[in-house]
């Protein structure tokens, strides 16, 4: 199926589809996914306040119209080779949970790829990686025209290492 | 049809909380011996609508505990009894108990049996001992006293029935009254045609007559009250019970105004709030109950809305004006556009300082609970001490005032304990046995300024000293001014006090106290006279949000100083620069050595120099601490608005919050406190590791 049907069976009302919508984006030649309930909006990249004593992956909080919201470079999070930004940066502004509170902070990603529909049968779990990407991180993997999209769990990677907020033990990561 | 009572139930706890106040004001005042009319009747009423409520609510306990309360008051109200000592303070402790029972229904612990028990054991008692004559001299103040046993039975009463305009709107019939009354025995009535209008004027719907009824058979005053509890707010009631004679006690109009009977919301406000302050709409605050929920609701008047309705209102006509304008622009406009913009500023500024006032509240509320407190006190030390009040009226912000609530309590407490004298010692000096506390607050600038002053036996200079020397924060030979001295107070585990009573002495009042006024962005100062009295000055913002702060460059970033932090600014000497260890800076300032802590250091930036000498150091105070801040350079100063890191990301340290300048950026806002700890504990991490 080519992207259009797909999201045309999306638009045509098919909710019985039991699946989620995710928007997708490149990391060093990898596609993620999250899921597109959570995307606030998407912006391109600002300069940004530095946060003392935070890691390299935080990288400072920006004004988003009147709010502080933090901004993590996931290249760094994820420990690979960290790029120069420059105006085709992107910025996916996240909404995310931890109980039931809910705070926004921004992803900068090499580039916004697509929308694409999930059935939920066809998100496989993910196997044991070992070193780069923490497994708790991922929520699963789908198959989207032979590409495979690493679908992630934001509330946990976003949560999680010098992110977290401490209120008994921390995650450590 | 389920009622949502969870919302009801609140309203219920809120306004019996102010009807307990109103209660404990009244009981403070009042004087033992026959008892003022109006007086017993606020505080009657007061008692009446939480027993209605708590019964309505299913609170039993409450009910049953405030009837006993009711009925005794009511006694004194119809006149059987006169107001004893013993009463009122048994009043007063069925205030505290229903405080507390209405708390723990509110917040679901048990409520403290015994001490409820005691309390209605002492009710119970002075209900059961004959009723006191006053004496015959109590003029016509006094009403008359009935020979027979109260208000149970009498062979005939004598009701007055004049019902308010809108009675019949409710649904209530005055023909059914009198039938339930004719009822009960016999009756005669004598209608009241002045109020009649004339029959063009006449409104149907509209109660314009006036009854007086004389009712004759064994009737009970409850049968009566009965009969008239659905109109009870809404109708003139006066129940008299009649001698053989036929004569009726003195004129005593009664305004009966209970609660809306029970069928959901509990709306009634005191009409003795509404008669007190005379304003048409009061702000109020739910008190805190003992459980510390803070209160997350605030009441404001209709005229502050209606105002920021229109100011509102005036910013959208100004942006339409400036959508316009920006339309086709054209360099020719710029002067109109200059204006719109002029416009535009004038119009945030209203809005910002009308929405700010919406938080503030007259500190009356935070005042309220010293007159009990002060009252509780005298008894317990055996002082006489006189509490005055003056600016209740003055404004402050909601928050502000929740926090100040405990440094004042504290700062009274000591007054009381520690400043006033004992009434011998009092009189010895020469001075008045009963001492003096004055509580003033007033506006100055942009801040509140609350002074606690007492004309007891001031501060003794010597003994502080003495104390502090002891402890070592001074040294022997040293001779700091006065206001260092009372410096020392503010401490941590500062106490010149002997004995350590439950009151105070234990020294861990005012440092706690100084840590939590500052925590607000404000100030206390000292000022006392050996022998006539000291007094407490606390100066706080008028709001919690907005600071006033010093722009400093580290490197490429801004960030801001509070202001009420910062003693002094200055160019360093290198010759006044001492290190210890080798790491450890020090930089000599007159008699003092400051810390140096530097800041590019602390946050992990490149600076514009390492050297010393080519940057300024502010020296600023936190903690009790003074150290010297290293920056770069002091840009301007500014208000900014505080906007909370923690919302969206965490709790930094050494960073109190991040404001946005005026071109838009992010500037993090420096706390004292958290920098002088965090180069303390010598925990400098870099912003270059990373923990991936």
């Amino acid at each position: 199926m080519d992207v259009a049907e797909q999201i045309a069976s999306g638009l045509d009302g098919n909710s019985e589809v039991d699946g989620s919508q995710f928007l997708t984006f490149l990391l060093a030649g990898e596609e993620y996914g999250v899921d597109i309930l959570r995307v606030q909006e998407i912006k391109g990249w600002n300069a940004v306040t530095p946060i003392p004593n935070t890691p390299e992956y935080i990288r400072g909080v920006i004004n988003l119209r009147g709010t502080i919201v933090p901004i993590i470079d996931l290249r760094r999070r994820f420990g690979l080779e960290p790029v120069e930004y420059g105006p085709m940066t992107v910025v996916i502004v996240l909404k995310v949970m931890r109980e039931d509170k809910s705070r926004v902070m921004g992803i900068v990603v090499d580039a916004v790829s697509d929308v694409y529909n999930v059935q939920d049968e066809a998100l496989k779990p993910a196997p044991d990686f070992g070193s780069v990407v923490n497994v708790d991180f991922v929520q699963g993997l789908a198959t989207v025209d032979e590409t495979m999209v690493i679908i992630l769990d934001i509330d946990h990677l976003l949560n999680s290492g010098e992110l977290a907020v401490l209120d008994g033990a921390s995650e450590e990561e | 049809m389920p009622i949502d009572m969870e919302q009801f139930k609140a309203t219920f706890i809120e306004e019996s909380l102010e009807g307990l106040e109103v209660m404990e004001s009244v009981l403070l005042e009042m004087q033992p011996g026959a008892a003022d009319a109006e007086e017993v009747d606020n505080i009657f009423r007061a008692a009446h609508s939480i027993k209605g409520g708590s019964a309505t609510f299913g609170f039993s306990d409450i009910s049953d505990f405030t009837h006993v309360v009711e009925t005794l008051l009511d006694q004194i109200r119809a006149g059987e009894r006169e107001v004893t000592q013993e009463a009122i303070d048994l009043f007063l402790a069925s205030v505290d108990c229903i405080r507390d029972m209405l708390a723990a229904a509110q917040e679901g612990f048990e409520v403290n049996l015994g001490q409820v028990a005691e309390v209605k054991a002492g009710l119970d008692r002075i209900l059961a001992s004959s009723a006191g004559a006053p004496p015959a001299d109590a003029g016509g103040n006094a009403p008359e006293r009935l020979t027979e046993n109260s208000d149970s039975c009498a062979a005939a009463w004598r009701i007055t029935f004049k019902p308010f305009p809108d009675m019949l709107r409710s649904g209530n019939d005055v023909v059914r009254l009198f039938r339930e009354l004719a009822e009960m025995g016999e009756i005669e009535s004598l209608v009241d045609l002045e109020g009649l209008p004339a029959l063009v004027d006449m409104e149907p719907e509209e109660a314009c007559l006036a009854w007086e009824v004389t009712l004759r058979g064994e009737v009970g005053r409850e049968q009566i009250d009965e009969v008239f509890e659905w109109v009870e707010g809404d109708c003139e009631l006066d129940i008299r019970p009649l001698h053989g004679s036929g004569e009726a006690a003195a004129e005593e109009t009664e305004q009966a105004a209970g609660p809306e009977p029970a069928s959901g919301a509990v709306q009634a406000v005191p009409p003795v709030a509404d008669r007190r302050s005379g304003e048409e709409r009061r702000q109020t605050e739910r008190r805190k109950s003992r459980g510390a929920a803070e209160s997350s609701s605030i009441r404001v008047g209709i005229d502050k809305v209606d105002a920021l309705i229109n100011l509102v209102g005036e910013l959208v006509i100004t942006q339409s004006m400036l959508g316009q304008l920006g339309e086709d622009f054209t360099m020719d406009k710029v002067e109109r556009l200059k204006d719109g913009l002029a416009e535009l500023e004038r119009n945030t500024r209203e809005l910002q300082e009308n929405v700010m006032s919406i938080r503030m509240l007259p500190i009356s509320f935070a005042f309220n609970r010293f007159p009990r407190m002060v009252h509780d006190l005298c008894g317990k030390l055996g002082k006489q001490v006189e509490l005055k009040m003056s600016g209740e009226q003055t404004e402050l912000d909601k928050t502000v005032m929740e926090k100040i609530g405990d440094p004042l309590v504290h700062l009274v407490r000591n007054a009381v304990d520690h400043g006033i004298e004992s009434p011998e010692t009092r009189q010895a000096a020469g001075k008045p046995a009963t001492g003096t506390v004055h509580l003033n607050a007033y506006h100055q600038g942009g801040n509140i300024l609350i002074e606690i002053s007492d004309d007891g036996a001031g501060l003794d200079r010597e003994r502080i000293l003495a104390k502090a020397i002891e402890r070592g924060l001074a040294r022997e030979g040293d001779n700091p001014d006065d206001a260092e001295v009372y410096d020392f107070l503010f401490q941590p585990g500062f106490s010149t006090a002997e004995v350590v009573s439950d009151v105070s002495g234990r020294g861990v009042g005012m440092d706690v106290v100084k840590r939590n006024i500052t925590a607000l962005g404000g100030t206390i100062d000292v000022q006392s006279n050996p022998g006539s009295g000291s007094t407490f000055t606390i100066r706080l913002p008028l709001t919690l949000a907005i600071l006033d702060g010093q722009l400093v460059r580290v490197g490429d970033q801004t960030f801001i100083i509070p202001l009420v932090s910062i003693i002094e600014s200055l160019q360093v000497e290198q010759k006044q620069v001492n290190a210890i260890a080798g790491s450890a800076e020090l930089y000599k300032l007159r008699d003092d050595y400051l810390p140096i802590i530097r800041l590019y250091d602390a946050f992990g930036l490149d600076p514009d120099s390492e050297n010393l000498e080519d940057g300024l150091l502010v020296v600023v105070e936190g903690n009790g601490l003074q150290v010297g801040l290293l920056v770069d350079d002091l840009l301007a100063q500014q208000q900014v608005v505080i906007k909370s890191l923690e919302t969206n990301f965490k709790k930094v340290e050494g960073l109190s919050g991040a404001t946005i300048l005026g071109d838009g950026t992010v500037a993090l806002i420096v706390d004292i406190g958290g920098i002088i700890q965090l180069s303390q504990h010598g925990v400098h991490k870099h912003a270059g590791s990373a923990a991936a």
